[in-house]
């Protein structure tokens, strides 16, 4: 497998992911007041599958059916060019919509925050939120961004060469999060790879 | 008085000899040749020596049309294929339908003298189908033509086809037919069949240029007299052709190298992508059937010729869309290779016989003298050396042709002519011309 | 490298989906109150159109400018163009004006290839003669899987003038690369010679075809080839190959009726069968342009196209 030529190290196993997902999910309750007009959006691939986790959480310790859905943001990407033409996530908004609600964008790594800047474009034209928050797996660092998340499952120092991989049981049939050293092509790293 | 030694030339690919040619005749073949005394030599070790080409077919352009070809340009071009005479079709503008303008083209390639320019006479006046033209002043002309075509255009109206070839009897001339029956061809882009159907061009039917050979051959033989088909194309010519000849009527075809050697799947597939006009010629490149047996006709003679049907056209008629792009091919300059690459490397010809279909046959169906002998002391020395050795890619910046539209571009083909006498006169030496 | 949309032949299975399941995400935005995506902003797309076909243009336009785009159009009449300038000459211009995709639509077959060899940008084939209309074909595709869950194993008969039809020769390639079983149907004077070399079956009988087929795809026929002894009246026409009420009750019950437009009502087919539920004619219109967004957005908003072929 070409993580183990590349000097893969798991950083997060299965329970560590478990244990920072069910912290996310307290950390909204107790910010947004039991989740009140709160809802989640996950950005494919794997943010959708985080956001789906942490609603099923919430709904576990509250009782709350929590909004949930998807926000492709490949339409509003700042580096579309500098890759062929890529193929669009699917964007769900619940039936609710957006207009008036707490909205928690759920991503699996923060990195340039690009993403995010993106997310916020895309929310943008598809209604308007009271206000909108960010919740992440995995903080990486290296932001090109005034952006900060509200909600961090881990803190992780990498270095700008190092690639940062997450691995979910409904995608990849494990939950991992991979931290991938030694790739020194250029502009390798710019994004987290992922999309 | 020039007196020329050619040495070592293997005469139709023959042992090397020499050939000694005094006053525009050859004086002298053979070893003896070499004693002959001062001589201007030209080394023709390694070269083939043929009788100098024979073109039934060109469009020369002059008058109306001096931004494609011009007499001048046209014959050099001829030279350089190793041509000493190419017959220039009617389709000028002014027609070719008079004495005055058949004589007007044949001194001008007298003036130029690279290569000898036998007018082709219209059948029919302006080329319209309506109505003869003067035949027989065109024949009783200093250009003494004796081939009428309407070429371009065919002479469809039957009844004007029969006076045709009975009215030229009188002069034993030809009508050299455009086989195309004009209502199957009505906005005809390529050949019908599986390409034209997948490009959505309209299609060009076999069938249209079948039709009118096969009438033509009925009518030929009805009135006796002389019948010579242009550019023969597909499979089914071939067998009435075939079958005319059987009979014993007095039927001749051509057939031109790019029919021998392309079929319409180039227009499908080039290395600019299909629609390339280049491509686009009258009659339609055929099926690979087609051009089997166009070549096996050649070889065994049902087919008498090879003709070029040079077709210049500048730039900007083939730099368009398919429609709109003019039809026709450059050929003089690639002729002889086209048939080394097409019927020699193949086993289907050797070098006699190109010499056969390339300059025998088509002077004596142009009734031409001095054209078309076997190289044998006393004949003009129309000469052609040629090297069949060499390969090279097809460079049409390279060509003496006014225009560039060559199908073969890029293509490696074998053979170059390095040198061509008309009447013991160089018109070409080291492939340069002279 | 994949540069161009000109023939729905320069599509794999794969770039044929992809554009299908863009489409679909695309469909979305157009329900949206704002139906404009950044995603073009900054690049050129010109409407090169020699022919009149206002619904074809004004579905590219659509497209483009959904997509940010700049638009572009450029149109014979009352231009150069008609005044004589060469396609290469126009092919020129639209370069120094810095085209990054070109949509042509041209009378002459081949037209979009030639102008590929001039231009550095895409090329986009919307209509070229008698030979494809690639984005025709996707839109029909998209159309009849929306409708019909699926492609792959419908049984589509395609009825009309094949002869003279872009729109059957783009169906057909496309069709039988997503997988579905196209029956041709036209009287053989409008059939080309070598269709037995298509991909597809060939039929005379409309009546035989029908109660097998899930899809029918009516073409029009233009009265001209009346004129031109193709078929001996546009009653005779219609009565052999229209798809009229008693026709129409033949089909299966969830059978889907088509029509590239624009429409002879009456003649290929009757105003009823047009107005149907059944008939997919309206919304193949509105998916005209969510298909053509997709395309524009997968040849032109990444360093290099996602789908298509080149020369």
């Amino acid at each position: 497998m070409s993580d183990a030529r590349n000097q893969a190290r798991a950083v997060l196993e299965g329970p560590d992911i478990h244990r920072a997902l069910t912290r996310i999910a307290h950390e909204i309750l107790e910010r947004t007041k039991g989740a009140e007009k709160v809802v989640l959006l996950g950005i494919p691939t794997r943010g959708a599958t985080l956001a789906f986790r942490i609603a099923e959480r919430i709904s576990q310790f509250e009782g709350v059916k929590v909004p949930v859905g998807t926000i492709d943001i490949t339409m509003y990407r700042d580096d579309l060019r500098l890759r062929p033409a890529r193929p669009l996530g699917r964007t769900d908004l619940p039936a609710e919509g957006v207009d008036g609600r707490t909205v928690v964008l759920v991503d699996d790594v923060l990195f340039s925050g690009r993403t995010v800047r993106a997310a916020l474009d895309a929310l943008n034209d598809v209604g308007r939120p009271r206000a909108v928050q960010l919740a992440t797996l995995v903080d990486r660092g290296h932001r090109e961004l005034p952006i900060r998340a509200d909600y961090v499952g881990k803190n992780l120092p990498t270095s700008k060469s190092e690639k940062v991989k997450v691995y979910l049981q409904e995608i990849d049939g494990r939950d991992a999060v991979l931290l991938i050293k030694g790739d020194d092509r250029p502009g390798a790293g710019e994004t987290n790879g992922e999309r | 008085m020039s007196t020329i030694l050619i040495k070592n030339a293997r005469i139709l690919g023959g042992e090397p000899c020499d050939i000694l040619v005094r006053d525009g005749v050859i004086a002298e073949v053979g070893a003896a040749a070499g004693k002959a005394g001062p001589a201007e030599t030209i080394d023709a070790t390694g070269l083939i020596a043929l009788p100098g080409l024979v073109d039934l077919h060109t469009h020369l352009r002059e008058p109306g049309r001096e931004d494609a070809e011009t007499v001048q340009t046209g014959t050099q071009a001829a030279a350089r294929g190793g041509f000493t005479a190419v017959h220039a079709m009617a389709n000028t503008s002014p027609v070719a339908d008079t004495a005055g303008v058949v004589e007007q083209v044949w001194r001008l390639g007298q003036e130029y003298g690279h290569c000898d320019v036998q007018p082709v006479g219209a059948v029919t006046s302006g080329l319209e189908g309506r109505q003869l033209a003067e035949l027989g002043a065109m024949a009783d002309s200093a250009a003494r033509v004796r081939v009428f075509s309407d070429d371009g255009k065919c002479v469809s109206d039957a009844v004007l086809m029969r006076r045709a070839l009975e009215y030229v009897k009188a002069f034993d001339g030809v009508v050299a037919q455009h086989a195309q029956e004009p209502r199957l061809t009505e906005g005809a882009q390529v050949n019908e069949g599986e390409i034209s159907g997948r490009l959505g061009l309209t299609g060009w039917p076999a069938v249209a240029e079948e039709a009118i050979i096969a009438r033509d051959c009925l009518l030929a033989a009805h009135v006796g007299s002389r019948l010579h088909v242009c550019h023969v194309s597909t499979a089914g010519s071939v067998e009435i052709i075939r079958w005319a000849k059987s009979k014993g009527w007095d039927v001749t075809a051509e057939v031109t190298p790019h029919h021998l050697l392309l079929t319409d799947s180039c227009v499908e597939r080039s290395p600019v992508g299909p629609y390339n006009p280049i491509y686009k010629v009258n009659p339609p490149l055929r099926t690979n059937e087609d051009v089997l047996a166009l070549r096996e006709a050649l070889a065994d003679g049902t087919i008498d010729c090879v003709a070029t049907d040079h077709a210049p056209h500048p730039v900007e008629d083939k730099e368009t869309e398919w429609a709109a792009a003019a039809m026709g091919m450059i050929g003089l300059e690639t002729a002889l290779s086209v048939v080394q690459e097409a019927m020699v490397e193949t086993g289907l010809l050797d070098w006699a016989g190109v010499a056969d279909r390339m300059s025998y046959r088509p002077a004596r169906i142009g009734r031409l003298s001095g054209h078309g002998s076997p190289l044998e002391a006393g004949a003009a020395a129309n000469i052609t050396l040629y090297d069949p050795s060499v390969r090279t890619a097809v460079d049409p910046a390279a060509m003496a042709s006014k225009s560039r539209n060559t199908p073969y571009e890029g293509m490696t083909l074998p053979g170059r002519v390095v040198a061509t006498l008309l009447r013991g006169r160089p018109t070409v030496l080291e492939g340069k011309l002279v | 490298m994949k540069r161009h949309l000109i023939s729905a032949g320069d599509l794999t299975r794969d770039d044929a989906l992809l554009v299908l399941d863009t489409a679909e995400e695309l469909a979305r935005v157009s329900e949206r109150s704002i139906k404009k995506l950044p995603t073009l902003r900054g690049r050129t797309v010109v409407n090169l159109f020699y022919e009149d076909s206002t619904r074809t243009r004004i579905s590219f336009e659509a497209a483009a400018k959904r997509l940010s785009a700049d638009v572009i159009n450029f149109s014979a009449k009352g231009s150069s163009v008609s005044k004589g300038e060469s396609l290469k000459d126009t092919a020129l211009t639209l370069e120094a004006m810095g085209a990054d995709a070109v949509v042509i639509r041209h009378a002459a077959s081949g037209a979009p290839h030639r102008l590929a060899n001039w231009v550095r940008g895409s090329v986009v084939n919307a209509g070229d003669g008698t030979h494809e209309h690639p984005t025709q074909a996707l839109l029909d595709a998209f159309s009849m899987r929306r409708r019909m869950g699926r492609i792959e194993g419908l049984k589509v008969a395609i009825v009309g003038d094949v002869l003279h039809s872009r729109v059957a020769r783009s169906n057909v390639l496309l069709l039988q690369a997503l997988g579905a079983e196209v029956t041709l149907v036209a009287p053989p004077t409008l059939l080309p010679v070598a269709v037995d070399t298509w991909p597809c079956q060939v039929s005379y009988d409309l009546d035989a075809v029908l109660p097998k087929s899930d899809v029918v795809m009516m073409l029009r026929v233009q009265l001209e080839r009346m004129n031109a002894a193709y078929f001996p009246s546009a009653r005779e026409y219609s009565r052999r190959y229209g798809l009229d009420r008693e026709r129409f009750a033949r089909l299966h019950d969830d059978a889907i009726v088509m029509h590239p437009g624009p429409m002879n009502r009456g003649m290929e087919i009757s105003a009823e069968v047009a107005d149907s539920p059944r008939s997919t004619i309206v919304e193949q219109v509105a998916n005209g342009v969510t298909v053509r967004m997709a395309v524009l957005y997968l040849l032109l908003s990444g360093s290099e196209p996602a789908i298509g072929g080149d020369l």
